[in-house]
């Protein structure tokens, strides 16, 4: 990662579920709905687990 | 009861030697005649050999469908039939899915809960056309491929995800390594596959039950993976185990040491839960009792309490109800055999190490 671009991350609204796109610096707040708490979403690298 | 040896016992003593008495305290005579000699005394051999075993073994089946089966199994010890039934829980192989690559699960079922539930799916695959797996090398002779491909759209119904959803994919994995591939070469995937396994068995290799809920999906959530089985057994893991369960019980043999008439037969039909006595009519108004179906006792021992002077429960100790029911891999008959080969070939590895 490189400090000096920050990526823009999406994220998920926790009450109306709908998608925030963040840069660092910016209010954790919903442009929706106005909700404060935002979830990161789950990654799509492949994980392994063992079926038992 | 005639010995193979021609002389034959006093009836107690063959009582005691062919039977488990069961008392309303505790069972007596339980533990069989090992030693050969134990009746040579009185002109009885009681060695084993493979001509009394062939002569005097028998199997009858009562019940036999797709999914289970139930056979009488005449003429073993005890720890031939306890050693067929732990071979076909914990030895015989089949198919099961092992490892889970999980790309996406938003669902509220957690990803190592999702991959157990995965594991106990039985699959409809013969584990007899597929290798073990070595090495951690998958190949198209150890393991089958499937893949899970569900969501639930936002603002619809919540989604119940079954087994039938999985897709097997005969050409293998579709996943592709996360490392970067060097250009020019094609992109590596998590099995190596040299051919399709489109012709390896008659049937598609897919679920046994397409009604398994695997989980629930609400709106907005979504799960995508991919599945690979390979073949184990089932000491390593119960997914594994081919049986639901496999089970023997000895034969159950109901005597009435005396007459029982009228009221006392009444009684003794009612106190039976399991109905294994029957009253006979000998007209002008006179019963008995009589044994009907003694199949059925599950030895409650009701019928003995609080006097044991008119019944005696016995099990015959050579006579086992042997039942089996599969998941679904191999038909239980095929269980079976595949159990005595394993046997088979551990006694074969005994004598050469013996020798």
């Amino acid at each position: 990662m490189d400090p000096q671009q920050p990526e823009p991350v999406s994220y998920l609204c926790g009450d109306c579920g709908a998608e925030n796109t963040l840069k660092t610096g910016d209010v954790i707040q919903c442009r929706e709905c106005g909700y404060r708490i935002l979830y990161k979403k789950r990654t799509r690298r492949i994980v392994q687990y063992e079926a038992r | 009861m005639e010995n193979p040896g021609g002389s034959s016992l006093p009836a107690f003593l063959e009582l005691q030697r062919t039977r488990v008495l069961c008392k309303a305290d505790a069972p007596t005579h339980t533990e069989g005649f090992q030693y050969s000699g134990a009746f040579a005394a009185m002109g009885v051999d009681t060695s084993v050999s493979v001509e009394k075993f062939c002569s005097n073994f028998k199997i009858e089946i009562n019940r036999l469908t797709e999914e289970d089966m139930e056979f009488d199994m005449i003429g073993v010890d005890a720890s031939i039939a306890n050693a067929f039934r732990r071979i076909l829980i914990s030895e015989v192989p089949t198919m099961a899915i092992e490892k889970v690559f999980m790309v996406d699960n938003t669902s509220v079922i957690a990803d190592e809960v999702l991959s157990h539930r995965l594991g106990l799916i039985p699959l409809d695959a013969d584990p007899r056309l597929f290798e073990y797996i070595s090495d951690d090398v998958p190949n198209e002779r150890n393991t089958i491929v499937y893949k899970l491909h569900v969501s639930c759209e936002k603002g619809s119904q919540r989604l119940t995800v079954k087994s039938g959803q999985l897709e097997w994919l005969p050409e293998g994995s579709q996943l592709t390594m996360a490392s970067p591939a060097q250009s020019g070469d094609n992109q590596r995937t998590y099995t190596s596959f040299g051919q399709s396994q489109q012709n390896t068995s008659e049937r598609p290799l897919g679920v046994k039950y397409k009604d398994i809920t695997i989980a629930r999906l609400g709106p907005g959530q979504a799960i995508e993976l991919e599945a690979h089985a390979v073949k184990g057994v089932g000491k390593v893991h119960a997914k594994w185990s081919p049986v639901a369960t496999a089970w023997y019980r000895m034969l159950p043999e109901v005597v009435l040491l005396k007459e029982i008439k009228d009221g006392d037969a009444e009684e003794l039909v009612k106190k039976c839960p399991v109905n294994v006595f029957d009253i006979e009519d000998l007209g002008n108004g006179k019963k008995r009792a009589v044994v009907a179906k003694p199949r059925a006792c599950t030895l409650c021992r009701e019928c003995v309490r609080p006097t044991d002077d008119q019944v005696e429960l016995r099990r015959v100790r050579d006579h086992f109800i042997f039942t089996i029911e599969s998941t679904g891999a191999l038909p239980p008959e095929v269980l079976f055999t595949e159990a005595v080969k394993i046997l088979e070939e551990k006694c074969e590895r005994v004598i050469s190490e013996l020798s």
